[in-house]
């Protein structure tokens, strides 16, 4: 890749004496590189990519196709590295030499359509929101519903649970705190990319859920909390484990985070759903990337650690204001340890350093 | 667009051995077996596309066939979690979707052809032919979009009402109308899939209804038929075996497509009596869920398995409607 670009610059230079060509490959080790997988994280990938890139000159190009994908890609090694949204079981790291570690966390909100809701007005328990989706609570003037809601006016309108159509990290998260807190939503349904809903309706993306309920009164949806936030959507509280109500709120996230046990988790998949602490939101999960232990291209492999170390140490605002939440710090430093002993070169030598 | 094509035929032949000048040369001749050669070569190309797409899906999908057997085919279960598939709700649903849709088009495109071919005067046929036409370039996922933000919240607010009130209460059949109106689902599927077959079948129509001679039509006006006369007893039993053939075509049309369908269908992995519940198709399953499937997966090589059924099906209706206009062509 540099001698290529090296080559191409020097002929660029000598057919039309452009002397800025020197200049845009000023940073001496510019290695282009790639990624696919996840779309949940892709905003913020691409925003620290464009910072990245104006600071260190090496660009990446990563393609959101979905943490289905990206796995198929970076097993396949296609790709530099790639990202995914639920973590890869231990076997499989293992069976393709790869290190998973996060990058930010995102959470999971539950958005609805009732005439004179304001946003984070309706008050939801765990049982409840599982019970919408297995189709037991179907009236929003419900009992169940209408006990945690005293003096919210709850219209005699049908529930319409609307779900993520396609395969996505925001259905596993969402369906894994489901099964974590109904034992009948685990026996009947489980926690998957994909699940069979045994009511509602499916729409395409985060979009397609926020369109539907929108569409719909009295729908009920989940959608990344980066997407509700951006677009203003009418999102509810939930009870947490500590029998608390609480809103989304970055500061609900970021509890949530540093009450996972780390420390005890294995390929840094520690489970944020449904946490301890008063002020902790319920539906919190991290986003992942795999990176070979064995990378062919050990310069492309050592600027996929540079720009996440460079993401870590200073993209922590730029995800912030894409809503991110970005990782405890002693979860950065134990990532960067994992890079510097796990990854390896053909002679067996760190890359990271 | 094969009638037009089966048309230029002759033409095009005529003209290819008309002027003979170049074949007497023997350049002109070696540049003839390089014509005829690469002409040869497209048309084995398209072959092997075709096998090898077949090929390709059939072994793909394999591997779902073998664990769960024929009871893939007739199986109402779609259930990730525990990797179990079956193909009975999008088999159900594509079929639905596809018939409902041509209930709602054959009669517009038949009526818009007739009116085209005989009632429109003759400066207005152009501009409505063409826009007709115009029809069929907009894009799927244009019709997928609009169907959802546009169409299913008036169906919701104040079609489906009307129907459910009107048509429920019905009995025996009732059950098919029940439900909440929630806009998106089956039947308004089938309405956007009809307009989207419609500018197909028109043309289709067109032809054919162009095709009947036209002493006939006058002899029958002549003995005082009336146009609605003239379009049941002469037009229509005329071109019946072509005019079944493109609504073949048109139905070979609405069982793949695919984005339209995935916006406006519900998604849902269910069979429901009622037409305004939602359901899903071969292809928007394909759609949703493909991307998510790992390869070697039991839910990839179900969701091959599907798009072999699709395959087969479109093949046969296809067959079927080439069957069907072919003999009418030529007899």
């Amino acid at each position: 890749m540099i001698t290529k670009f090296a080559g191409s610059c020097r002929a660029l230079a000598l057919s039309l004496g452009v002397i800025g060509c020197a200049a845009t490959a000023m940073p001496a080790m510019a290695v282009d590189f790639t990624g696919a997988g996840a779309t949940f994280p892709a905003p913020a990938y691409t925003a620290w990519a464009a910072e990245y890139k104006a600071k260190a000159g090496s660009s990446l190009n990563y393609q959101a196709i979905g943490s289905g994908g990206g796995q198929t890609q970076i097993i396949n090694r296609t790709v530099d590295f790639g990202a995914s949204d639920a973590p890869v079981p231990e076997e499989k790291l293992v069976a393709n030499k790869l290190l998973q570690f996060p990058t930010v966390i995102g959470s999971v909100v539950p958005i609805v359509n009732l005439d004179g809701v304001k946003a984070d007005e309706i008050k939801l328990s765990a049982t409840v929101l599982a019970d919408i989706y297995l189709g037991k609570v179907t009236k929003w003037n419900d009992k169940a519903i209408a006990d945690l809601n005293a003096g919210v006016k709850l219209p005699d309108l049908a529930i319409l649970p609307v779900y993520r159509a396609d395969g996505s990290g925001t259905t596993y998260v969402f369906t894994t705190y489901l099964a974590d807190v109904s034992a009948d939503w685990k026996g009947k349904v489980g926690a998957n990319t994909a699940v069979k809903w045994p009511v509602g309706d499916g729409a395409k993306g985060n979009d397609g859920v926020a369109g539907t309920v929108k569409n719909t009164k009295g729908a009920i949806g989940y959608v990344e909390y980066v997407y509700a936030a951006a677009n203003a959507l009418t999102t509810t509280q939930l009870q947490n484990k500590a029998g608390k109500f609480v809103g989304p709120t970055v500061e609900g996230f970021k509890a949530a985070a540093s009450a996972a046990d780390w420390d005890h988790s294995k390929n840094f998949a520690a489970s944020m759903i449904n946490t301890a602490g008063d002020t902790a939101w319920p539906i919190v999960s991290a986003t992942f990337i795999l990176l070979p232990k064995d990378p062919k291209d050990a310069a492309a492999s050592a600027e996929v650690m540079k720009f996440f170390n460079w993401a870590y140490t200073s993209g922590d605002e730029l995800a912030d204001k894409l809503h991110y939440i970005a990782l405890p710090k002693d979860v950065k430093d134990r990532v960067r340890a994992a890079w510097a002993a796990e990854i390896k070169d053909a002679s067996g030598a760190p890359i990271f350093k | 667009m094969t009638l037009e094509t089966m048309a230029d035929g002759p033409e095009g032949a005529a003209t290819l051995s008309g002027p003979g000048r170049s074949l007497t040369s023997s350049r002109g001749a070696k540049v003839d077996i390089a014509f005829r050669f690469a002409l040869y070569a497209s048309g084995i190309l398209v072959l092997v596309v075709i096998g090898a797409i077949m090929v390709q899906l059939f072994f793909g999908g394999l591997p779902a066939l073998l664990a769960f057997g024929f009871e893939f085919f007739t199986s109402t279960e779609w259930d990730p979690v525990s990797d179990q598939y079956g193909a009975g709700v999008m088999l159900y649903g594509t079929l639905v979707t596809s018939v409902l849709a041509l209930l709602f088009s054959v009669p517009a495109s038949l009526g818009i052809a007739f009116f085209l071919t005989e009632v429109a005067p003759i400066p207005t046929r152009k501009p409505i032919g063409i826009a007709v036409q115009l029809l069929a370039a907009v894009p799927s996922i244009i019709y997928g979009m609009w169907g959802f933000f546009v169409v299913a919240p008036i169906m919701k607010e104040y079609v489906q009402p009307i129907l459910i009130d009107g048509l429920s209460w019905l009995p025996v059949i009732g059950y098919i109308f029940a439900g909440p109106a929630k806009g998106t689902g089956i039947f308004t599927t089938s309405l956007i899939l009809a307009l989207m077959i419609l500018p197909f079948m028109t043309s289709m129509y067109v032809e054919v209804l162009e095709s009947v001679p036209g002493v006939i039509k006058e002899a029958s006006y002549g003995v005082g038929s009336t146009t609605w006369e003239v379009f049941t007893t002469v037009s229509v039993p005329y071109g019946r075996t072509a005019i079944i053939g493109a609504t073949m075509l048109g139905l070979g049309r609405a069982l793949g497509e695919t984005m339209a369908v995935a916006f406006v269908v519900g998604n849902a992995a269910r069979i429901s009596t009622s037409i305004f519940a939602s359901g899903a198709t071969i292809s928007s399953q394909l759609a949703n869920n493909f991307n998510e499937s790992l390869p070697g997966s039991l839910l990839q090589a179900s969701l091959l398995e599907l798009g072999f059924a699709l395959f087969v099906i479109s093949f046969l209706v296809l067959a079927l409607a080439r069957y069907l206009v072919r003999s009418r062509l030529q007899g």
